[in-house]
């Protein structure tokens, strides 16, 4: 059943300096569905989504081991290709961080960035991603206009339009919603739903409820362990584990 | 075509290699200054150097090399343009930070960069044609070239250095103070002295210390009207020679490579390390800040 | 028993009338060389060669021409290289110890004082060198001397760049040049512009380091090579305010400082026009 997984974690333990924040860390993300880790601050949720996309090459002092495989490849292996990788595997980021440029142009850069000069094909896939990312219909006739101009919860969706516009296959998502009114939320929330019909999304959120409402896989982190891992009904209804149970009975986090 | 990886590793060692040139030129600079200026003490002793009252290397047959007669006159005008600077520069910055509008402020900053845009030796002109001839008159001296009126020219050139510096540090600390201080009482006064002006305070000293050396290093508004005679000065009547305005003016008189000569670079590397000192401990001062301030 | 209020009335009072001096003490040096040397400044004066025997006969010309062309000397010689160094320290070295040294040390070298710039041009470009008193040699001694500025002004402009742009760009596939070249450059552009300009104007204003290097008060023609000597603004007119027995040296004096100080206020005043159009554009 190996292509029913889409991202395999083997063993993956990771370092600050001398500072340990995953610890053999075991995880298979199941295509076309949406995982959320869950966990208090500080647990290596974001870390962990770091690790996919190698976010965490950007810092000088991070040390990873054990194995990460994409599409039968370790994505640390000695062939990988970061830039490649990037553009497969898209990321949003906790706090909306859109480029000060115009809305167009924003949704364009992944493709720029690939050298693509023609432009009605780029007019094509920034229209796409914008609907895709039901923005179109509030930004269309204002493509020009700043992106700094939308609300925050716009500028997230223009965002999440622009890693679509590179069509990647997999989006991580952190906490993408933790700086958005609920209004907002709720938005986005219905667009992961859309999206996952033809994307693998890995979402971290310290909302509980919004793993139990948008996710189909669960994966409860502690101090940088995997406590338990399972579809989410089961979790939320039944938890194996004393300290998930604690967890999602608030009892603390 | 190269793949991206390549380029990529292009690119990266072009900057490396610009970037470690640069540094290597700036190294470079101060390395050949530090071997000619210390070739000096191979002849004359660090304590004749530093300490000898005479300057007077052209003298026939026994030639005197001590320039404390120099660093007085440097720490004299230096002394007198803080004098002026200091209180002006703090009623400034506090004028501009807390009670000015705005509107006056966004007006008034630009004006104080003017003046720090001035050149020197436009102040140096200004100095010889306006305010030695008033100096002479007011105090009844002969000429008007005197420790005096550098101390004045040079304070309106560190003037912006130390307003627009104490004004970044005012501005920079965080409003809850202002409102913790007034919702107690205070009248807007009580408020800047009392709560402001202790937490703004190794601020404001980085800035002083920054127009210290900016007056320390200032050579052409000396050369220009501080007199530059040679003698020990007694008063601030006396005319001063700096360390600057003597290199400015020997420099160009003597044999290269004579001991003369390398005296010279050696005045020059005291004056790197003076402002180098006085630069670095604002730097640290500031930095410190940064890192407190942050929230 | 002086009551708060009216001690804060009276300080208050106070600094304003400090500020008001300072801006009064701004005003009446460009009054007083407006006054003293708007006299002579006329056309002539402007594109005239300079008359050494009867200064009254001749114009500027030629220490116009000598500061433009040593600006443009250090802007070749500082700028790239500042920027490309400034790009080095803040994207590509490590953030270590060593870099933070390096940072510390630049900024410190900005203060150092422009004579000592000047001995090492002599020794170093004039004489080691060989290049003589010569355009060449002043421009690479302004050159190092502007280096620093440039440096840490372009590194500050760098730094000013929110690192969520460089994280999203690298998220979307970009290399690290690209990343640099469309999301870390174009935001910073404006502010390494204004801190060049400054650079350069402050250049252009310093006579310490030239006197030692190249700058004449009279050559009869203008310079035709990088290795020719030149003659300059503010050599000029120090020349002429503290060695020239020409009764109509002050005037003249005062003129050549009005040019320097109607070149180097504009742009100044570029500068500003550029940071006010930058703080209006800058959203994050």
């Amino acid at each position: 059943m190996r292509e029913k997984i889409k991202i395999e974690f083997k063993n993956t333990g990771f370092w600050y300096g001398s500072k340990q924040i995953l610890f053999g860390v075991n995880l298979k993300i199941y295509p076309k569905k949406i995982t959320a880790l869950i966990g208090p601050s500080g647990c290596g949720k974001s870390t962990l989504i770091r690790c996919v996309n190698r976010m965490n090459d950007l810092i000088p002092i991070a040390k990873i081991d054990g194995r990460i495989i994409y599409n039968n490849e370790d994505i640390y292996g000695k062939n990988a290709d970061i830039i490649e990788l990037r553009k497969k595997i898209g990321m949003v980021f906790q706090k909306p961080n859109p480029f000060p440029m115009s809305i167009f142009d924003n949704v364009a850069y992944g493709l720029r960035i690939q050298n693509m000069k023609d432009k009605n094909i780029i007019k094509q896939i920034v229209r796409s991603s914008l609907e895709k990312a039901d923005l179109w219909t509030e930004v269309k006739d204002c493509l020009n206009c700043s992106a700094f101009g939308l609300s925050g919860g716009q500028q997230q969706r223009l965002c999440i339009a622009r890693a679509l516009a590179n069509d990647p296959d997999v989006i991580l998502m952190d906490e993408p919603c933790s700086s958005l009114d609920p209004i907002a939320t709720a938005k986005i929330e219905v667009l992961l739903k859309k999206i996952k019909r033809e994307k693998t999304i890995i979402i971290v959120t310290h909302n509980m409820q919004q793993a139990k409402r948008i996710s189909d896989y669960s994966c409860y982190l502690l101090n940088g362990k995997i406590i338990e891992y399972s579809k989410t009904e089961k979790m939320f209804i039944n938890p194996r584990n004393k300290l998930t149970k604690d967890y999602l009975d608030g009892m603390f986090g | 075509m190269f793949n991206y990886k390549t380029k990529e590793k292009l690119i990266g060692l072009f900057f490396s290699t610009t970037g470690i040139m640069t540094l290597l030129i700036l190294i470079g600079i101060f390395a050949f200054l530090f071997v000619t200026g210390i070739h000096t003490f191979s002849e004359i002793t660090p304590t004749d150097f530093f300490l000898g009252e005479q300057w007077n290397p052209a003298a026939y047959g026994e030639p005197s090399w001590g320039i404390l007669s120099l660093i007085i006159g440097t720490l004299m005008m230096a002394f007198g343009s803080l004098v002026m600077a200091i209180p002006m520069g703090l009623a400034g910055a506090i004028y501009l930070s807390e009670i000015a509008g705005t509107k006056t402020r966004e007006l008034l900053k630009p004006a104080i960069e003017m003046i720090a845009g001035i050149p020197s030796v436009v102040l140096g002109l200004i100095g010889i044609l306006f305010l030695s001839p008033l100096i002479s008159q007011v105090f009844g001296l002969s000429h008007g070239l005197n420790a005096l009126t550098s101390s004045v020219i040079v304070g309106i050139m560190v003037l912006p250095t130390i307003i627009s510096i104490s004004e970044d540090v005012l501005t920079s600390l965080p409003n809850e103070f202002r409102e913790a201080s007034l919702a107690l009482g205070a009248t807007k006064w009580q408020m800047i002295r009392m709560t402001l002006f202790p937490a703004a305070l190794s601020g404001i000293v980085a800035a002083i210390m920054l127009g210290l050396g900016r007056a320390i290093g200032e050579t052409m508004v000396v050369l220009m009207v501080a007199g530059n005679a040679m003698a020990m000065p007694t008063s601030f009547f006396d005319p001063v020679r700096p360390m600057t305005a003597n290199i400015a003016i020997e420099i160009k008189e003597v044999v290269t490579g004579s001991l003369h000569y390398e005296a010279l670079f050696a005045i020059g590397l005291v004056l790197f390390v003076m402002t180098f000192i006085v630069n670095f401990i604002s730097d640290i001062i500031i930095e410190n800040r940064a890192r407190k301030y942050k929230w | 028993m002086v009551s708060e209020h009216s001690k804060q009335k009276i300080y208050f009072v106070f600094f304003q009338s400090t500020m008001i001096l300072s801006v009064a003490i701004l005003l009446f040096v460009l009054i007083f060389i407006f006054y003293g040397g708007a006299g002579v400044v006329n056309l002539n004066f402007l594109v005239n060669m300079w008359s050494h025997r009867e200064i009254t006969q001749g114009g500027i010309f030629p220490a116009i021409f000598g500061t433009f062309l040593l600006a443009v000397g250090v802007s070749v010689v500082s700028i790239p290289l500042g920027i490309c160094t400034a790009i080095y320290l803040n994207e590509y070295a490590k953030e270590n110890l060593l870099t933070r040294t390096i940072k510390l040390a630049i900024r410190n070298l900005a203060g150092v004082p422009s004579i000592v710039y000047g001995i090492f041009g002599l020794a170093f470009f004039a004489l080691f060198l060989k290049l003589g008193g010569s355009l060449i040699a002043a421009s690479l001694t302004l050159g190092c001397m502007t280096l620093p500025w440039i440096i840490t002004a372009s590194e500050e402009s760098l730094k000013a760049v929110p690192n969520s742009f460089r994280e999203g760009s690298y998220a979307l596939g970009a290399t690290k040049w690209q990343t640099i070249k469309t999301n870390v450059l174009p935001h910073s552009f404006s502010g390494i512009m204004t801190g060049a300009i400054l650079g350069l104007s402050r250049a252009m204003g310093e006579t310490a380091p030239i006197i030692m290097v190249g700058a004449t008060f009279f050559i009869a023609h203008l310079p035709s090579s990088p290795f020719d000597k030149f003659m300059a603004m503010p050599y000029h007119l120090y020349i002429l305010a503290t060695q020239h027995s020409s009764p109509y040296a002050r005037e003249y004096a005062l003129g050549t400082a009005l040019v320097l100080v109607a070149l180097i206020f504009m742009l100044n005043l570029g500068v500003f026009a550029l940071r006010y159009n930058l703080r209006k554009k800058k959203a994050w």
